[in-house]
């Protein structure tokens, strides 16, 4: 990894227990200035945690955190000043108009009533929710809300905001709007540490990813490293006959080819997974397959799900999923 | 103290607004004025929450009148004799001042339970703005909502014969002092709000502390009936205190003792309950 910038957030042996329960159990990260880092991880991996103590919502047991070069613990109050927050629930008040959202958080961060009030214009103008500006937020779709959520965050101009799951439980193509919305705010200068169980999210919105697994970063690096890594796009091919699935992972590893070697059996779905790294592999697969005569039921291609992810770096599943079969090189 | 200052100016589109002003000192603290400009913006912002749901009104509103009226014709015939409901009214209803800053404030823990439940109260606390002044700017607007209700009683009273014996100073002084009284209960529920889990729970424990502290008073009824154990206790509990002072207030008595005994409850309420009360909101998870 180079870091040729400053970090703008600097995370070291952060540790956070709830009882037994470690939700951080010792994580180190850096945010460079100006770029987004992606937190990718199942539920349960601490992602939230993690994005609680950086914004001040609960003190770590141990380690160290700065944002913007404030510690985390001793100096909250000017941290408070450069962060935002956008969390997994809309953070706004969902009886208050749009308009007066924003208007409240200007009057908070100390601008002036008529300053507030054209941050507020501007926000809502820009987050196109100008037409909605004076219905109450409990009213607007989820995309709006998550909208209306950002320009909250950025009224402030923060130097780095927290995006908590940004997108889950929004429709595709609401997503897609968010996904926007944040590239926009990344090209103006902003650092973003955004936490996803999607990792298309991460290759959408992140340069570099960490990943993280039962409070520990399990890897880090680039996202096309990782992605070189996990290989992309795979290729789920669903046999007629799931008794035949050895015979075409076999089959498959024959080619020798960097990546549909690494095909692997996935019996609980009746499955085989093929790693693809180029689209020729594709028509290569489908046409050996079809050549010895393996009957095929259902075929598809697609990016790959966190467990995929799991599976290429730690040759395990995600603690939700305990089966796994085969062991793939990671 | 001064480690790294960030000053994001964001490229691309011109901005016209000037970054975030820095009111606070190095240390990030919050200057007097700012801070009542965010209890002021906090209050907006649950005003019209009211605007929102008007129907959250309904209390403070509709109880005054069901209460003084049934109070003034189901009990007063009985406790002043036939015919008297007039007299009553003179007792009842400087009690029932003290018993509505009672109720509202119970609503006021409901209330906080609830907010907790959502992302805004996280948006709140990552913001540099004191945490007391969410709870301080709820306190400003549920003391509005005492406001509403003891005008409506009052006006209700007025309609069924209450008459002021001393002056209208009086009953002002007997007003804010029921203000006082209700504010420092405030912090109590809110303690309570902040450390029960559901808003269900608010209420069952509110109600647990509220039934003695309503009837075991001279709200009603004068004490001197009751068992010495009882008067006793009503002679302390701080709603009889406040009941009497506001009585004597407007009906003219000695009010030394109840007035002070009522500042002296209030102060203790709020001394021991307000900082237990923002710690816990500082600390919740």
């Amino acid at each position: 990894m180079t870091r040729s910038q400053t970090n703008a957030v600097e995370v070291r042996g952060l540790v956070k227990h709830f009882g037994e329960t470690k939700a951080l159990d010792g994580v180190d990260l850096d945010v460079r200035e100006g770029t987004v880092l992606g937190v990718l991880g199942p539920n349960g991996a601490g992602k939230t945690t993690l994005v609680r103590c950086l914004s001040t919502l609960l003190v770590p047991d141990a380690g160290t955190a700065t944002v913007a070069g404030y510690d985390v613990v001793r100096q909250p109050r000017q941290l408070r000043r450069t962060i935002g927050l956008t969390g997994q629930y809309a953070s706004v008040d969902e009886k208050l108009s749009g308009f007066e959202n924003l208007y409240m958080i200007g009057r908070l961060l100390d601008l002036s009533r008529a300053d507030a009030r054209r941050r507020a214009d501007e926000m809502l103008e820009r987050f196109s929710l100008t037409e909605a500006a004076k219905r109450p937020a409990m009213n607007y779709s989820g995309g709006m809300r998550r909208r209306l959520d950002l320009a909250a965050s950025m009224i402030g101009q923060p130097a780095v905001l927290y995006l908590d799951e940004p997108t889950t439980g929004l429709d595709p193509r609401t997503r897609n709007e968010v996904w926007d919305e944040v590239k926009r705010m990344v090209s103006e200068g902003v650092t973003v540490l955004l936490t996803t169980q999607y990792m298309e999210e991460a290759e959408q919105l992140a340069s570099e990813l960490t990943v993280v697994d039962r409070g520990k970063v399990i890897a880090r690096g680039e996202v096309d490293e990782l992605k070189a890594k996990v290989g992309g796009r795979t290729l789920k091919v669903r046999p007629v006959d799931p008794e035949q699935l050895p015979a075409m992972a076999a089959a498959l590893r024959e080619t020798g080819l960097d990546g549909v070697a690494g095909a692997t059996v996935v019996p609980d779905e009746g499955a085989l997974y093929v790693p693809i790294l180029a689209d020729e592999q594709l028509t290569a697969v489908v046409a050996l397959l079809g050549a010895r005569g393996f009957g095929i039921a259902h075929i598809g291609t697609h990016l790959p799900s966190l467990d995929e992810v799991f599976l290429a770096i730690t040759g395990q599943k995600t603690a939700d999923s305990d089966e796994f079969t085969e062991e793939v090189a990671a | 103290m001064s480690t790294t200052t960030v000053t994001k100016s964001p490229v691309g589109t011109p901005d016209p607004t000037p970054a975030r002003p820095h009111r606070a000192d190095a240390e990030g603290r919050i200057g007097l004025r700012a801070n009542l400009r965010h209890i002021g913006a906090l209050a907006r912002r649950n005003a019209l929450q009211i605007k929102q749901d008007p129907e959250s009104m309904f209390d403070a509103v509709f109880m005054p009148i069901i209460f003084i009226l049934l109070f003034v014709y189901v009990f007063g015939g009985a406790i002043s004799g036939k015919g008297n409901n007039d007299a009553y009214v003179n007792y009842v209803a400087p009690g029932l001042m003290a018993m509505m800053g009672m109720n509202i404030a119970m609503a006021v823990g409901v209330g906080i339970n609830d907010d907790f439940k959502k992302g805004v109260m996280d948006r709140f606390r990552t913001m540099p703005i004191a945490r007391s002044s969410v709870l301080i700017a709820k306190i400003v607007v549920e003391v509005g909502r005492m406001l509403v209700a003891t005008a409506i009683l009052l006006g209700m009273s007025f309609l069924l014969g209450l008459t002021i014996h001393t002056s209208v100073l009086h009953l002002f002084a007997a007003i804010g002092l029921s203000m006082v009284f209700g504010a420092s209960l405030m912090w109590i529920f809110i303690l309570i709000g902040l450390t029960v889990k559901t808003a269900q729970a608010v209420q069952g424990m509110a109600m647990m502390v509220l039934m003695p502290l309503q009837f075991g008073s001279s709200i009603f009824a004068p004490t001197a009936t009751m068992p010495g154990w009882l008067e006793t206790f009503t002679d302390y509990n701080p709603l009889s205190n406040l009941a009497d002072a506001a009585r004597n207030l407007i009906n003219g008595g000695p009010v030394a003792h109840s007035v002070w005994m009522t500042l002296g409850w209030a102060l203790a309420i709020t001394v021991v309950t307000a900082p237990l009360a923002v710690s816990k909101f500082r600390k919740k998870t």
